[in-house]
């Protein structure tokens, strides 16, 4: 599918108003995950405004798209694209991680409509993912199904078990996204002066690991919407097994004090951090016009 | 609500429960289209085999990994499916706790776990694979119903109902053929403890394939002048307290019986709702804190203190 230039924009618009509600949540609820979050900003929202076959008005449609964020820790960056998308007001996303709120800090499928599958504990993600594709196999139904993981996510071993089975399966109605932004809570980014325990970075190679395990790779920038978007078409139309589209971003991406700073992985915002994040996006929305 | 011609006895035929899994299975298939199958590599143990025999459109192998297996089956019920999970009990409730807590047990989806070969009895296969504290484990789960079986015939009954349930379902199953002690007509209530004899001097609350012992004990001490009075619980939780409560007040004694750990199973579930309901003197029969070992099954129930012997001594203690 190709977008038009207008379309583009108003993608890009999206974009920086999904990372505006991601900071202002965030300073709002004097906690919660910034980094992730911005790192998949865009692919959420080529998803929610583009790739995903949903309906806002109706969550629980029999024959929707699933979408299901492994890296359940980047909520906010969910929550934001489901309430500019339609699925709750804006206003709601001032309850994240308040008593009694639907937004969670981790994605609740009991508790807010537009969650297919409840997330947090890192790993999770793509085996639902498979049942779903499975069922949908099973019940002869049309819906796709995407997981998004993140490199992190997928250091557990449970996210390799579902790789097995559903290349084993060749369940070509699976995609999966791999937010590979190269950060996480603390490890990697600490990894310097161990001399003789020096290690290898723990994504090394991801295509050839996937491949392995009998899945159809494709790389892309995951802050290029195009690239992205074109991607999930592909995937879409490989048949002989599950895709993974292996998405290299920057952690923290849009915000510069963010950037490839393992520090933001969360953190509380101040009233200062949140004023200079409102300029800087202020300015990228302005560059558009 | 079952009316049972009591006293049940303990009589000749034998069944085994995991035959009665694979048979129900295949009933349960042909009566409800959201029925799926899924094997962690155990189908011939478990005995759902006879699914990948008999109704292969409906058996999904998902190999040597549990923790995927339990994602997939929350991935397919999040669906409209009713998966149906195979494998032994030490695995389902140990190798995907966390696979269970997030994706199956906090948003409340039916995926049906059947935990084969729990308690001691597991064909010399030694402590990796005898599972002790599963009722402990599921019956501290929010969400969980966790359900214990006697027979063969209360687990054709027990899987009809957990079926039939809208949450997820934990159904404790034994491997070895043991005595048949209810009837073929027996209907299954989640949530309902039954009394199956009647007695005046003791209480016994047993659960699982124990109840056959229980009964056995109720013979042992009927012989020395002691009347028994045994309740079958087989529903851990939600637990019957009400009922335990009242069977307690009558003897003003309670034992309580069981394959698995005396912390937190039965044993522990009963002291709690008597401790606040009824309290009541009491003695818990079980494995008192320990793994188990591979050895043959009456050297294990000897050695681990829950034969019928064992059983009815705790009710002498306490007269």
């Amino acid at each position: 599918m190709s977008l038009t230039p207008e379309r583009l924009t108003e993608l890009k618009r999206q974009a920086i108003h999904l990372r505006r509600l991601v900071v202002e949540s965030v300073h709002h609820a004097g906690a919660g995950h910034l980094g992730g979050p911005m790192s998949a900003a865009d692919m959420l929202i080529a998803l929610y405004f583009e790739v995903l076959n949903i309906d806002p008005s109706d969550p629980h449609k029999a024959d929707r798209d699933r979408f299901i964020l492994s890296k359940g820790h980047s909520s906010i960056g969910l929550y934001s694209a489901l309430a500019l998308r339609g699925y709750f007001p804006l206003e709601e996303l001032k309850t994240f991680d308040a008593i009694d709120s639907r937004l969670q800090g981790h994605p609740a499928m009991d508790m807010l409509p537009g969650i297919d599958m409840s997330s947090g504990s890192l790993g999770q993600g793509l085996s639902p993912g498979l049942g779903m594709a499975l069922a949908a196999r099973l019940k002869d139904k049309s819906f796709h199904t995407y997981v998004m993981l993140g490199d992190g996510d997928s250091q557990e071993g449970q996210v390799w078990e579902a790789a097995l089975v559903a290349g084993r399966y060749r369940t070509n109605n699976l995609t999966a996204i791999l937010d590979l932004n190269g950060l996480q809570q603390y490890g990697w980014a600490t990894e310097t002066g161990y001399g003789e325990l020096a290690r290898k970075p723990p994504q090394e190679n991801p295509e050839a690991r996937w491949q392995a395990f009998g899945w159809n790779t494709i790389s892309i920038d995951g802050h290029d919407m195009e690239q992205f978007i074109d991607a999930c078409s592909q995937a879409k139309n490989y048949h002989d097994g599950p895709t993974i589209i292996i998405a290299h971003t920057t952690k923290g991406k849009g915000i510069s004090y963010m950037e490839d700073d393992f520090n933001w992985h969360s953190k509380p915002v101040t009233d200062d951090d949140l004023k200079q994040a409102q300029e800087e996006l202020a300015a990228q929305e302005a560059a558009l016009a | 609500m079952t009316t049972l011609h009591l006293p049940l006895t303990v009589g000749d035929a034998l069944a085994a429960q995991r035959d009665a899994f694979g048979d129900t299975l295949v009933e349960l298939i042909d009566r409800d289209e959201r029925v799926y199958v899924l094997d962690g590599d155990l189908a011939n143990s478990t005995k759902a085999d006879k699914i990948s025999r008999e109704r292969p459109e409906r058996f999904l192998q998902m190999g040597i990994a549990e923790q995927n297996m339990m994602g997939v089956a929350a991935g397919m019920a999040s669906c409209g499916l009713v998966p149906w999970l195979s494998s032994f009990a030490c695995f389902l409730v140990n190798r995907d706790l966390d696979q269970l807590r997030v994706v199956v047990a906090q948003p409340n989806l039916p995926v049906k776990i059947a935990g084969a070969y729990s308690g001691l009895l597991t064909g010399k296969t030694g402590k990796t694979h005898q599972e002790v504290s599963d009722l402990s484990v599921m019956r501290a789960m929010p969400n969980m119903t966790v359900l214990s079986p006697a027979d063969a015939v209360e687990v054709r009954a027990a899987m009809i109902a957990a079926n039939d349930s809208d949450g997820p379902v934990y159904i404790r199953l034994t491997r070895d053929p043991e005595t048949v002690v209810f009837p073929s007509d027996y209907t299954f209530e989640i949530g309902r403890a039954i009394v199956v004899r009647e007695g005046s001097d003791v209480t016994i609350f047993s659960t699982g394939a124990q109840t056959v012992r229980c009964l056995q004990a109720a013979d042992l001490l009927a012989k020395s002048g002691v009347s028994a009075h045994v309740v079958h619980v087989p529903t851990i939780k939600p637990l019957d307290a009400e009922a335990i409560a009242e069977a307690a007040a009558r003897t003003g004694r309670v034992v309580t019986a069981e394959d698995h750990t005396i912390i937190g199973g039965l044993g522990g579930a009963v002291a709690e709702a008597l401790g606040e309901l009824q309290p009541t003197p009491m003695r818990r029969v079980g494995i008192r804190d320990t793994f188990g070992e591979s050895a043959a099954n009456e050297d294990l129930l000897e050695k681990y203190g829950i034969t019928a012997e064992h059983v009815a001594n705790a009710a002498r203690d306490l007269l």
